[in-house]
């Protein structure tokens, strides 16, 4: 099984479908203004995804303030 | 105890030197983050060394003060105003980019195709950059702050 993998492995750097690529490439730009590609498709077209993520952080920093931020009076 | 010990006037100096360059760095790899490679997170990161390289240096002066009310509030700030920018979008979709090429703020319509890059373009993007970067600069150097402070054992916190 793991053989017949390796074997069918499809080579690396060419995508099987390439029309989301070729959409974000050629209509990025004008659309959203940014010459940054990556920009439009983070703030943009994934916005959700980014959204996600600042969540995360926010959800981090609050658990760490949870357990070392304010004085515990027992000692812990 | 260790912790107490101050850093020496080497490292103070080198600190203050490359706080001017650290700093305009991180503003510019956010403020330019529409158009050239970064963005609001890597430019937070990058702030945020700043943080951590005072707090080495000037832990004393650095335990003054309220730094960590402001960071909690500028964090909460910078994710709701991320969160209010892809609501004002609402009337298409969630994260709709309002601003773009309507030459309004930020709206300047870009030439296709190469071109060198201006500041007024972007739409949406350049403001939600800047509110994750004050987001990111904001927790990291929450985190960085609260890690040093923390004391294990009920003696004497600060």
């Amino acid at each position: 099984m793991l053989l017949a993998a390796v074997l069918f492995v499809h080579p690396l750097g060419k995508p099987p479908r390439t029309e989301m690529d070729d959409y974000f490439i050629l209509n990025g730009q004008a659309q959203t203004g940014c010459n940054n590609i990556v920009t439009s498709v983070v703030f943009d077209y994934r916005g959700m995804d980014t959204f996600g993520e600042a969540t995360i952080l926010f959800a981090a920093v609050a658990g760490i303030f949870m357990v070392l931020g304010e004085k515990n009076e027992k000692g812990q | 105890m260790k912790r107490d010990n101050e850093a020496s006037g080497i490292v103070k100096n080198v600190a203050c030197i490359l706080a001017i360059p650290i700093t305009v760095f991180g503003l510019y790899v956010i403020l330019h983050g529409h158009l050239t490679p970064g963005g609001g997170f890597v430019g937070g990161a990058v702030m945020a060394t700043l943080i951590a390289l005072f707090l080495v240096s000037f832990r004393k002066d650095m335990i003054k003060g309220g730094m960590k009310k402001s960071f909690s509030l500028s964090e909460t700030l910078g994710l709701l105003a991320f969160i209010s920018l892809a609501f004002l979008g609402i009337s298409a979709t969630f994260f709709h980019n309002f601003l773009a090429n309507t030459d309004l703020f930020f709206g300047t319509i870009v030439p296709f195709g190469s071109n060198p890059g201006y500041l007024g373009t972007g739409g949406t993007a350049p403001l939600m950059n800047i509110a994750i970067g004050l987001e990111v600069f904001s927790g990291l150097s929450l985190i960085v702050l609260l890690m040093a402070y923390y004391k294990p054992g009920g003696e004497g916190n600060d």
